[in-house]
């Protein structure tokens, strides 16, 4: 895949790269003087720049949310199944702006850059970055890009909680937030399960600290192991079962270590190529964003004192079989939202695919997000009918 | 602009211009796209129809998912100045319940139902020996989600076991057939009854 670019993609996409010179001030106390920031878009920019939406990726997201970057491309970007023309996010209509966050490890300023105070990479002296920051920076793009407000922040999991911070932060500069499969803060299981995590990556001997590029080594079980634990949490037990079962690569079983069962096999495939494509220090940093996260926190733990400061609408979505972040989770935002007045809307989908839903085709998902997004381009194009029908004098 | 449907035409009638409302089985939120659009009034529609959500959501209505059954314990006591319920009481788990938890929640509460002693039901009843199938009750007695039918009789009688006052009563009719009878004797006459409640 694919032999021709399939008409409902946005075709052939390239990255650009933002530079700014403007010292970012972050959470925890340092600052990153000089930063780069990769992104794509898709779409076109109306007139009154009033039509952006923005984008922001989960975990191991990066930039590349739709289309491809050359006709050889296996895969398209990872949330190509929600951004083109006529999908959810429809790029007909809306200018859409994804980002690879800063302390990624795609083309953003982050770990595997180099160091301008030492001449090498930042490696493990890269600041810890939270979601503050990122929304912050991000807020730092869309001044670059000259869009004063977003039609819409949206976001799964880490990006959901992005969007939910914008809100809270710069209520004035959004005017839709979706937040789909997203926690207003993360349970100590949540962090439990990054702590085995950054576990396996900091054991690994050739881990030397976070130094290992010095060494000209990566600690390539470790990040295995991260991303073997981490997956199981993306998925559910019914998906799993439902794709693994206790199949057996062979016909027998052969009491011993090696790869037996196929849910052992794919997991040690999936550790394996994120291990050869994804920066420790990174992964590290990224967990780390995740479990800071809590919004509520500053305005003494009460998330619908937090979110009283939004003035956007939101649209939230959970999926039944997601036990990492679980409906619950999203219907504490819901509440939260309620009882501070803000308009909301909230589905909980029917999807047996656990966290992954939010990046997976579903007919009930697509049509709520449609027809959500659908709103918000009719309104934004009614407005901007209205505004023409002004007459010149 | 105009509700479709006589039972909202009425109570539309009953809430006050930039209310807080709470709209509990919402449907395809008409309601409260009225109420939005015609009194400024701030709500969200509960509702568990995939279908009817995301028509709310296309119409830009605030929807929330929850089965009402679950109960309403995420909204805080006294939060909203009106609970509205509307053809869907009687497919409550516990009808009396429901009606003290939309209490603790609205000030006020308009719910409205089939009115089960509506003279075609009782002639249905009477004359076939079978449970009423009609519009406003289309379905068969083992699939209906209608489990507490009642009558305006026999709800005035729950309200005032309950302390509850009545402010106001409607009478619904399916055909806009305003009679003077079904004012005089809505027990008989009336297809849907509609009450405003408070404590």
């Amino acid at each position: 895949m694919p032999n021709a670019i399939p008409e409902d993609s946005v075709g052939i996409v390239e990255p650009q790269i933002a530079r700014f010179n403007t010292p970012l001030e972050l959470t925890c106390g340092r600052k990153l003087d000089r930063y780069e920031l990769i992104y794509e878009t898709y779409g076109t920019l109306n007139a009154d720049r009033s039509n952006a939406v923005l984008i922001c990726h989960a975990l191991s997201g990066t930039h590349h949310a739709a289309g491809y970057h050359s006709p050889d491309d296996r895969k398209p970007g990872w949330w190509d199944a929600y951004i083109g023309p006529g999908k959810c996010i429809d790029t007909n209509r809306f200018y859409v702006v994804c980002l690879n966050n800063l302390g990624g490890c795609s083309g953003s300023t982050g770990p595997t850059s180099i160091n301008p105070d030492s001449g090498k990479t930042f490696g493990p002296d890269f600041p810890v970055m939270t979601v503050t920051d990122w929304v912050n920076s991000q807020a730092c793009l869309a001044d670059y890009l000259n869009i004063d407000i977003w039609a819409a922040v949206v976001g799964g999991s880490l990006g959901g909680m992005q969007a939910l911070q914008w809100s809270i932060l710069y209520p004035n500069r959004l005017l839709n937030a979706v937040v789909i499969a997203a926690a207003p803060r993360l349970s100590a299981q949540n962090i439990a399960f990054n702590e085995v995590a950054r576990q396996a990556i900091m054991s690994d001997q050739e881990f030397y600290d976070g130094r290992y590029a010095d060494h000209d080594t990566i600690p390539r079980h470790g990040l295995r192991l991260a991303r073997m634990v981490g997956h199981i949490t993306y998925l559910s037990e019914h998906s799993m079962g439902d794709k693994f079962g206790r199949d057996l690569r062979s016909d027998k079983i052969n009491f011993g270590y090696d790869v037996e069962f196929q849910v052992e096999s794919y997991l040690r495939y999936q550790g394996d190529t994120f291990s050869e494509s994804f920066d420790a220090n990174t992964y590290l940093l990224m967990t780390k964003a995740l479990d800071y996260f809590d919004p509520a926190a500053s305005f003494g733990g009460d998330l619908s004192k937090a979110l009283a400061q939004a003035k956007s609408n939101f649209l939230l979505v959970s999926f039944s079989t997601d036990w990492r972040f679980a409906p619950a989770r999203s219907e504490e935002i819901v509440n939260a939202l309620t009882e501070a007045g803000r308009h909301v809307s909230y589905a909980c989908v029917e999807s047996p695919h656990g966290h992954d839903a939010f990046l997976i085709p579903n007919e009930r998902y697509e049509a709520i997000f449609s027809a959500f997004m659908g709103r918000v381009a009719d309104k934004l194009e009614h407005a901007n009918k209205k505004q023409g029908e002004v007459p010149c004098i | 602009m105009h509700l479709t449907r006589p039972d909202l035409a009425i109570i539309q009638n009953w809430i006050k211009p930039s209310s807080r409302v709470l709209d509990l089985g919402c449907g395809n939120g008409e309601l409260l796209y009225f109420l939005q659009e015609q009194k400024q009034v701030h709500g969200y529609g509960l509702e568990i129809d995939d279908q009817k959500i995301t028509e709310c959501i296309a119409k830009g209505v605030n929807v929330i998912e929850q089965n009402l059954d679950d109960g309403l314990s995420n909204f805080k006591d006294q939060s909203y100045d009106m609970v509205v319920m509307t053809q869907a009481l009687q497919a409550m788990k516990r009808p009396d319940l429901m009606l003290e938890e939309m209490l603790r929640v609205g000030k006020e509460c308009i719910v409205t139902f089939p009115n089960f002693a509506y003279w075609r039901c009782r002639f249905y009843l009477a004359v076939k020996g079978e449970m009423p199938v009609s519009k406003s009750l289309p379905h068969t007695w083992y699939n209906t989600p209608n489990i507490h039918l009642s009558t305006f009789r026999d709800f005035e009688q729950l309200c005032q076991s309950r302390n509850l006052r009545i402010i106001d009563r409607a009478v619904g009719n399916s055909e806009h057939e305003s009679h003077w009878a079904t004012n005089m004797w809505p027990n008989l006459f009336g297809e849907v009854a509609i009450y405003r409640v408070t404590r």
